[in-house]
């Protein structure tokens, strides 16, 4: 299978998504710069982490006015699967491929820690081999990941299930004590109706590898791959 | 105003959180301002504040164009509102 990641001005997290993807998962990996007009031929798009224009005006604003993101809109509303990780999933919600905001943090601070997150939908290309409400463990690093969403808005997302992640507690617990930036519903990742495009505040990059200590973030691109390869 | 050239015009735009959304920066300076002695505070609501120029026919096509420009780029629909004042010469 074959990813593409795209490297916005201020994107951090491509190389690790390359190496996870490349050297862990044994996938083709083509970078795709902003400016570029044309996909290369992706299976699935990774919007990586970091801070593509400085979060300038909001986080992720700017980018979806980059070249590139015209070809992300059409390949995802052909089917094609996108993941938005971090700053990807705040891209993702400015272009309008998913529903929602990312608000600042409640508490104002930049938040960087191990989070534990619980597979509330399994039936999703990036999910399916994880079984429904197991806890994995995966870090958060943002300013912006409080989820907002309108009173509909949100009613749309539950009766979709398009709800994937929520923030827990090591048992599972999920409440305001286990929500770590003030997100409705301790939403960590959503997805769009159709089921293809995947957004999510917490790095499964950066708990891939075994040298992290941890290798839960394995589970999301072994779905992947799996859902490809099939 | 130069009806012969160019018609450079100002505005100011604001850009604020819709009163459903919660402001956490606002709650916050409200804090302060309460452990200051200003008890008499009850609301404290943070915004963005956007100077323009622009080169515009008539009146009437700055207010468009204005319009559309916050509607796809300065606010986001889903959590702003916006307004704007346009400025004589």
């Amino acid at each position: 299978m074959k990813y593409n990641i795209i490297i916005f001005p201020g994107s951090n997290c491509d190389y690790d998504a390359y190496f996870v993807t490349k050297n862990l998962m044994g996938a083709e990996v083509e970078y795709v710069w902003h400016k570029d007009t044309s996909l290369k031929d992706p299976d699935c798009v990774i919007i990586p982490g970091g801070f593509s224009y400085g979060d300038y005006l909001r986080a992720g604003a700017i980018a979806k006015f980059s070249p590139i993101m015209k070809e992300v809109i059409d390949f995802a509303n052909k089917g094609g699967l996108v993941i938005g990780i971090c700053n990807g999933f705040q891209v993702l919600t400015e272009t309008k491929l998913l529903p929602g905001t990312l608000l600042q943090n409640k508490s104002l601070l930049f938040i960087c820690k191990h989070q534990y997150v619980k597979i509330v939908n399994n039936t999703t290309p990036f999910t399916h081999i994880i079984e429904k409400d197991r806890v994995l463990d995966i870090p958060i690093a943002h300013n912006e990941g409080n989820f907002f969403i309108d009173e509909d808005g949100l009613k749309s997302l539950q009766d979709n299930q398009q709800i994937v992640f929520q923030y827990c507690d090591k048992e599972g617990h999920i409440n305001d004590n286990t929500n770590p930036n003030g997100s409705m519903l301790n939403i960590a990742g959503i997805m769009n109706k159709k089921g293809n495009v995947l957004g999510m505040m917490p790095h499964p990059e950066r708990t891939s590898d075994p040298i992290c200590g941890v290798t839960d973030g394995q589970q999301i691109f072994l779905s992947i791959k799996r859902f490809i390869e099939k | 105003m130069n009806y012969l050239g160019a018609n450079v015009r100002k505005a100011t735009i604001y850009v604020t959180l819709k009163p459903q959304v919660l402001d956490p920066q606002g709650k916050v300076i409200m804090n302060v301002l309460h452990t200051l002695g200003y008890d008499n505070v009850s609301e404290v609501r943070a915004s963005k504040m956007f100077e323009v120029t622009l080169d515009v026919k008539n009146d009437a096509d700055i207010k468009q164009e204005i319009e559309e420009i916050c509607d796809k780029v300065l606010a986001n629909p889903n959590i702003e509102t916006y307004y704007y004042k346009i400025h004589d010469e």
